[in-house]
């Protein structure tokens, strides 16, 4: 892919919350990291094997790969400014 | 409403199935386990064991009950797992390729993770659920989960999801160990117990004068008889085990065959055979009274006879031992060797009573003698009270008893109120009691030695005094006199001086036999000389009377010559002549 930013969105099914949460995500790249990105979305009743390997536990998870350091942010991406912080484009600023 | 439900359980299938753990003891306790497939909390404090309880759960049951397992491990990666239970024999690395146990470390860091908005832990259920399916698990154990809330800040979820894992748990229908922190009001500090409602066990580890002691509680478990008393646990490089010595009936075997305690005078004492088989012996006594001497030498003569015998030492060191016993005769060195001889020596202060119970009972299983030596048991009261010691020796003794060991304690006795308690305490347990006291007199220690007790047995009431030789142990009837029970050299100069009377006598009387033969001599000859007078008396009397028959005959003769002159016979002359020949 090459993208600056690799993002992966792990879900488990169709609900509510990983539909919210992709719409989130793409929302929220389309805004912020326009032709910048990638997004990989792994559904884990389909491959439950992938996991263990990004260490997920929670869903949904998204995990930016690229570029290091590795962060995971857990939820349905509704706060947007932590998602920012989270992703390392925005620094965090207060809190 | 879960209480009903359980009930209900109950009653439909009358004992709930249990899953054995392979934790030594354990399975004895919870008469036969775990409840299979639901999960059980196991709690404690920081470094009480919890780790190691469910490790070894998932390994025993890969490994002895053909039960695969998974482990998922929320505190401590996979490597540093592997390396931490290798100690132990556990081949985690190998049992993984033959897709026995699967190990699985979750990984939650805080500054990697940003929460927004709303999530749940399928992930960790989807994961959970695809290591249990890929190698067919019937055991699970989450170690610890509670490190989740340490890593995430929604706590409402974390506990719905939580409530939901042992749901999910339970419809896999594994049998699972979750480990929970003590702290804060409850059991755990995130309330786990409140979710589990099968069987709580809950890891101790206590400190008391300096000296720590595990203990394990069975804290509840539902639809099931289970011990509920505090049992001490062990961990040593075979894992986890617990006692559970508190055995509930009197009603062990005994045995009418006797061990000859290798003194053949203290046989003779305890009514000609030794102790009973399977009993438990005392032997108290001042400071170097020897003991350990009388300890050494029942083990010896139970080697001897090719048994096998086990000396726990709590004071000195096995080579100490086999040095200082050389000294009496005693080759124990052959013993060790041979195999019929295993010492197992420890500092008191190693760790608590329990703990040595503990100890005690794992070597003992191990081994399997038919004689043990504890020396001494007086040292043990340095990690305990009186009392501890006692329960603890209550239920060695309990154990052995049942297993038909013989043993012998050895206890110090000192001038003091505690150790005479001691002794009293566990002296009413004991069979047979030995005492061995100083006799002082004259300037010097000597040993005496009684049998205070000796159950079913005809034994001696008299004090004998104990010797110490290079060949060994002895007893010796101590000499009464008039001046009192003389002991040591006192006895030893009274001997002497019995035995020179007896020497001056038999020179007396063997100078009065003497005497007698000579006046026996003196008569004989006498006899011998008046005989002789008398035959010569008597050749006396003989000659006179051969002469007056020879003058009879002469006269006869010249009587006829003068007649025959006179007539002039030839024929008469000649009769004269043959007469006087014969």
């Amino acid at each position: 892919m090459g993208k600056a930013y690799e993002l992966r969105l792990y879900v488990a099914g169709k609900t509510n919350k990983s539909v919210v949460a992709l719409e989130n995500l793409k929302k929220l790249c389309e805004e912020h990291l326009k032709g910048e990105y990638s997004i990989e979305v792994i559904d884990l009743l389909e491959k439950p094997q992938l996991a263990e390997g990004d260490q997920i536990f929670a869903i949904p998870t998204l995990v930016k790969k690229v570029p290091e350091p590795v962060r995971k942010i857990i939820g349905d991406l509704s706060n947007e400014e932590k998602v920012l912080v989270g992703l390392d484009i925005r620094t965090k600023i207060n809190n | 409403m879960a209480k009903s439900k359980n009930q209900l359980e109950r009653r439909s299938t009358g004992t709930i199935p249990k899953t054995l753990t392979g934790i030594s003891g354990l399975d004895e306790i919870t008469l036969g386990g775990l409840p299979s497939g639901r999960p059980t909390l196991v709690c404690g404090e920081a470094g009480s064991g919890k780790t190691l309880f469910s490790i070894e759960f998932i390994v025993k049951g890969a490994m002895d009950y053909g039960e695969p397992g998974v482990f998922m491990a929320f505190e401590e990666k996979a490597e540093e797992l592997k390396a931490n239970v290798a100690s132990l024999g556990f081949d985690l690395e190998q049992l993984e390729k033959d897709k026995k146990i699967r190990l699985d470390y979750v990984h939650i860091d805080r500054s990697e993770i940003e929460e927004t908005g709303e999530y749940d832990l399928e992930g960790l259920f989807i994961r959970l659920g695809y290591a249990i399916d890929s190698i067919g698990a019937k055991r699970v154990a989450l170690d610890t989960i509670e490190n989740l809330f340490a890593g995430l800040n929604n706590t409402a979820v974390l506990r719905a999801e939580i409530r939901r894992l042992f749901q999910f748990l339970k419809s896999k229908g594994v049998t699972a160990v979750i480990t929970g922190e003590r702290g804060g009001n409850g059991l755990t500090r995130q309330g786990l117990e409140e979710y589990v409602s099968d069987c709580v066990i809950l890891l101790d580890h206590r400190i008391i004068n300096q000296i720590s002691t595990r203990r394990l509680r069975v804290v509840k478990y539902r639809g099931s008889v289970h011990g509920t008393n505090e049992y001490p646990f062990l961990i040593d490089d075979e894992g986890i085990s617990v006692l559970p010595v508190t055995s509930l009936e009197l009603n062990h075997e005994v045995s009418t065959k006797s061990l000859p305690s290798g003194i053949a005078a203290l046989d003779k004492m305890l009514g000609n055979s030794g102790f009973y088989k399977g009993s438990s012996i005392l032997v108290s006594g001042t400071a170097g009274t020897g003991k350990t001497s009388i300890a050494a030498t029942f083990a010896n003569a139970a080697c001897l006879r090719g048994e096998k015998c086990l000396f726990f030492a709590f004071e000195e060191s096995p080579k100490q031992i086999i040095r200082n016993m050389r000294s009496i005769g005693l080759d124990l060195q052959k013993h060790l060797k041979e195999g019929t001889l295993e010492f197992y020596a420890s500092r008191p202060t190693l760790y608590g009573l329990e703990m040595h119970l503990v100890a005690i009972h794992k070597a003992i299983r191990k081994s399997k003698p038919s004689v043990v030596i504890l020396d001494p048991i007086t040292n043990l009261i340095t990690i305990g009270s009186v009392s501890d010691v006692k329960t603890m020796l209550v239920r060695l003794i309990d154990f052995l008893q049942a297993e038909q060991i013989t043993v012998m304690f050895t206890a110090l006795t000192l001038n003091n109120i505690v150790n005479e308690q001691t002794d009293e305490g566990v002296s009413s347990l004991v069979d047979a009691w030995l005492l061995i006291r100083d006799i002082e007199s004259n300037g010097e220690r000597n040993r005496g030695m009684y049998i205070m007790k000796s159950r079913g047995m005809k034994h001696s009431n008299q004090i004998r005094e104990f010797v110490i030789t290079d060949k060994g142990l002895d007893l010796v009837d101590v000499y009464l006199t008039e001046d009192g029970v003389l002991t040591g050299s006192a006895r030893e100069a009274r001997m002497l001086m019995a035995q020179t009377g007896e020497v001056i006598h038999a020179q007396a009387v063997s100078r009065k036999d003497r005497e007698l033969e000579r006046k026996r001599k003196i008569l004989e000859s006498k006899i011998e000389s008046l005989r002789s007078e008398y035959e010569s008396a008597e050749e006396e009397l003989n000659k006179v009377y051969v002469e007056e028959a020879l003058k009879k005959q002469i006269m006869g003769e010249t009587i006829n010559k003068i007649a025959d002159l006179r007539r002039g016979d030839e024929s008469g002359k000649e009769k004269n002549v043959n007469k006087k020949n014969k």
